[in-house]
């Protein structure tokens, strides 16, 4: 890679799940603050992390997506992919990142949106869900479709969570 | 030709390199940020990361313990 081309790094963000999205934004993170331009692409599960409504709330075109809304929910309902234990794992996470000084997953986005680190939306999933654009928070730079993806990630690393 | 200072010897990654990319975004072209960081990644990424990103590093002194100094010119 030339010196002055910059390093990328792309990370489709499918999981919905509070570890594995504060793994996402680490990494995210990480990556902006030594210098590589990062794309997140949010689909399915991944697309609570950036939903205006941060806890649950009937968003979705019709009765069936709005209850799959308010079951999904946001980035503050997001569960734990193990020992969740009814929504109190989150909760233990949050308080021990916080005891041990470690980002929490709401500082994570906060500071991928401080970097500029650019935010995509999953045009399909979006559309099985009932979501809009608006429905997001406004830092979502476009709705993107596979080929958009494929064209924004080329020349970098691309990482599946 | 301010100089500011930022202290992260109490974060971890990636909040180390995050909080210095930010500080070093607001600071005037020119000026100076010394950073207190701990040994081990800090040490050895951030001075390393800031000239990969076009900022000059001035020097990187001991400060006590672990801690150290890194100067970084903007």
């Amino acid at each position: 890679m030339a010196d002055n081309q910059q390093k990328k790094l792309s990370i489709i963000a499918f999981s919905g799940e509070f570890d594995r999205l504060t793994a996402a934004f680490t990494l995210a993170t990480g990556a902006a603050a030594v210098g590589y331009e990062v794309n997140i692409f949010f689909t399915f599960w991944g697309l609570d992390a950036i939903k205006r409504k941060t806890g649950r709330s009937l968003v979705g075109g019709t009765f069936l997506t709005k209850i799959f809304g308010f079951l999904m929910g946001g980035l503050k309902s997001t569960p734990t992919s193990r020992f969740n234990f009814f929504g109190a794992g989150p909760r233990i996470f949050r308080f021990l990142m916080r005891k041990n000084n470690v980002a929490t997953l709401e500082e994570l986005v906060e500071a991928a949106i401080a970097l500029g680190i650019n935010l995509y939306a999953c045009e399909m999933a979006m559309h099985v869900l009932g979501l809009k654009q608006s429905d997001f928070i406004h830092e979502v730079k476009d709705t993107l479709g596979v080929a958009s993806f494929l064209e924004i990630s080329e020349g970098g690393r691309t990482l599946f969570i | 030709m301010a100089t500011h200072t930022l202290d992260i010897t109490k974060e971890h990654c990636p909040m180390t390199f995050v909080k210095t990319k930010l500080k070093l975004a607001q600071i005037a072209q020119g000026d100076i940020l010394e950073v207190l960081l701990l040994e081990g990644e800090p040490l050895n990424n951030v001075p390393k990361s800031a000239a990969e990103q076009g900022y000059h590093v001035i020097g990187i002194s001991h400060v006590e313990g672990n801690v150290h100094k890194v100067i970084i010119k903007k």
